[in-house]
């Protein structure tokens, strides 16, 4: 089984896994700026996809990160993703974007039995997620995704950028307090959910904030 | 790439509508379009976050409903072409980012597009089947103005050749002409989008009843033809915005019942008035003697009307296409993306980034 991942819920990143390649991973891509998703997204996986050989009649499934994250970024992601599995007519699967960093501290020597992952909300809060680990299973998303002031987070491990930010209010693990989710962890993640026989999400994004729009009050009269 | 009869789907996404058109050369095969409008009611105005949720979840169905009204197989597509500004930021980047997914997947060149002179592209069109094929392509005339109005943008464009060589003349320094009718449809009570409820709302009421002001018309701004003024061309649609909310307050505070239909009425003739005596002003001199009308507000009665008139006065010709092809669709950049393709024009490539305030000169962006 051969599958697409891209996630943009922070930075920009692609990955092709696939259940016969070792270690999973076939071909992967990932920038640092987490601003730039729409120039460097479509180029980014034409280039993997030809260094890798693959075509869209060779990929299986696509997974797109559905958030939380910065709005704008997050629909890239999930917009370039549904596109392609539109045109490729290939099925196309969500998974919570911090569940990548999930597996990622799962399969680090920093693993714990019991986490959070936390990302940047902007506006001084984090998304976040806290999960459960056993020993040779996938990490089990136990409670979130939220977006929340970092105060506020249960008083447990925590991993990625958003805890690096707010490392005075969470215990924030130095390995991974620049990490962002990654397309890599993303699709092996899905991959080994796939194979297993497991459902996936749907590519509906998990905004977790309304959009500020007011309506307007009644106008004031002047008296 | 067939260059001749190019096959081209157009994407736009800038505003509050989900637009795929699909035209071969000039020949328009379907212009499909998704609108939000609905869910920006209750704010009286266009909320970008909630326009951009909605492209997102448009975009794909859009697609699909377009091939199957054309037709057409995404394999014949000659070329892709999709706005890339001006418009808000977010609402762009849905549209871009699919559009380049699209590029990807199929291969097609993608061109990336200005929404401003694709607005002017829909002259262009034959409709499929209209019965008004002549077996000539339709051709813009030479030395064509291009008077857009909407709820995004005020302008008055030059059109030296569609492809490579448009000049802005004039436009708004604030707000667009439809947003000051939205903020006056919410002032006076009338809802939204404004434009439509001001129009029918004007027809019974009294336009000479107040006089509201024209911005930008006072000398200092105007100057002369020898030595023109520094907003000669251009409109400010704010003032006049505050003036209503003051004349709706005196007759409040004087416990008066407000006069909305001659409100609404002496607005729409102060916006009318000023739009179209600029257009034609600067259309008399820089020798235009054709101008075309394009975005939503080219729906306003009252606008067509009185702009039609000066222009006949002035020996100038004023072109209307079909009010669903004035408003924001994807086939006008399919068909601007056409003439591109058969101008010789290189595609743009994938690596892009959208431009909110893209300026009228760069027509496409280069690879
Ligand atoms: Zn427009």
């Amino acid at each position: 089984m051969l599958i697409l991942a891209i996630d943009t819920s922070a930075v920009a990143s692609a990955a092709l896994v696939s259940s016969e390649a070792p270690g999973s991973v076939l071909a992967s891509f990932s920038t640092e700026d987490t601003r730039s998703h729409a120039e460097v997204l479509a180029p980014g996986i034409e280039e993997m996809l030809a260094g890798a050989g693959v075509t869209g009649k060779d990929i299986d499934a696509l997974v797109v990160g559905v958030g939380p994250g910065p709005f704008t970024g997050l629909r890239s992601g999930i917009a370039t993703a549904r596109t392609l599995a539109f045109v490729w007519g290939k099925p196309l699967h969500g998974l919570v974007s911090l569940d990548a960093m999930a597996l990622e501290v799962a399969e680090s020597a920093a693993a714990v039995p019991e986490f959070l992952v936390a990302t940047d909300a902007r506006r001084k809060e984090v998304y976040w997620a806290r999960y459960s680990l056993a020993e040779g299973r996938l990490p089990v998303l136990e409670d979130g995704p939220h977006v929340s002031f970092a105060a506020d987070l249960p008083d447990l491990p925590a991993f990625g950028a958003g805890a690096g930010l707010y490392a005075d209010a969470l215990n924030a693990h130095p390995d991974f307090a620049q990490e962002q989710p990654d397309a890599l962890y993303l699709g092996k993640f899905a991959l080994a959910r796939l194979v297993a026989g497991n459902a996936l999400l749907d590519s509906t994004p998990l905004y977790l904030r309304e959009s500020d729009a007011q309506v307007p009050g009644p106008r004031k009269r002047a008296l | 790439m067939n260059r001749t009869q190019p096959l081209v789907l157009g994407i736009e996404s800038s505003c509050d509508e989900t637009g795929v058109g699909i035209v071969r050369g000039t020949t328009l095969l379907t212009n499909t379009v998704s609108s939000s409008m609905d869910e920006h009611v209750r704010f009286g105005g266009v909320i970008p976050e909630i326009a951009s949720r909605a492209h997102l979840d448009a975009f794909v169905p859009t697609l699909e409903q377009a091939l199957a009204d054309a037709g057409v197989a995404l394999d014949d597509v000659d070329a892709i072409a999709v706005t890339s500004g001006p418009g808000l930021a977010g609402a762009l980047m849905v549209g871009v980012c699919a559009a380049k997914a699209l590029a990807v997947a199929t291969g097609k060149p993608l061109y990336a597009i200005n929404h401003l002179v694709a607005h002017v592209g829909v002259g262009l069109l034959d409709r499929k089947g209209s019965g008004q094929g002549t077996g000539t392509a339709p051709q813009l005339p030479e030395n064509l103005g291009a008077l857009l109005v909407s709820g995004g943008h005020t302008e008055i464009l030059r059109i030296n050749s569609i492809t490579d060589d448009v000049q802005l003349l004039g436009s708004t320094i604030d707000d667009a002409a439809g947003e000051a009718y939205d903020k006056v449809a919410r002032i006076l009570g009338l809802g939204y989008p404004g434009g439509p409820a001001i129009d029918k709302v004007a027809r019974t009421g009294n336009p000479k009843s107040i006089r509201f002001p024209r911005g930008l018309s006072q000398p200092k701004y105007m100057g002369t033809v020898e030595e023109p003024g520094k907003h000669r061309y251009d409109w400010s649609f704010s003032g006049l915005k505050t003036a209503v909310a003051r004349c709706v307050e005196q007759f409040e505070a004087r416990g008066e019942e407000i006069p909305v239909a001659d409100i609404a009425a002496a607005f729409q003739e102060a916006v009318v008035d000023i739009i179209s005596s600029k257009a034609v002003l600067a259309c008399r001199e820089h020798g235009i003697k054709d101008v075309l009308l394009g975005g939503g507000v080219a729906a306003n009665s009252r606008l067509r009307e009185l702009t039609g008139q000066r222009c006949a006065s002035a020996g100038i010709r004023l072109h209307v296409p079909p009010l669903d092809l004035c408003t924001d669709n994807g086939a006008m950049v399919a068909a601007l993306g056409a003439q591109l393709v058969m101008a010789g024009v290189e595609p743009s490539g994938i690596r892009f980034a959208p431009d909110s305030s893209m300026p009228v000169t760069s027509v496409s962006l280069p690879a």
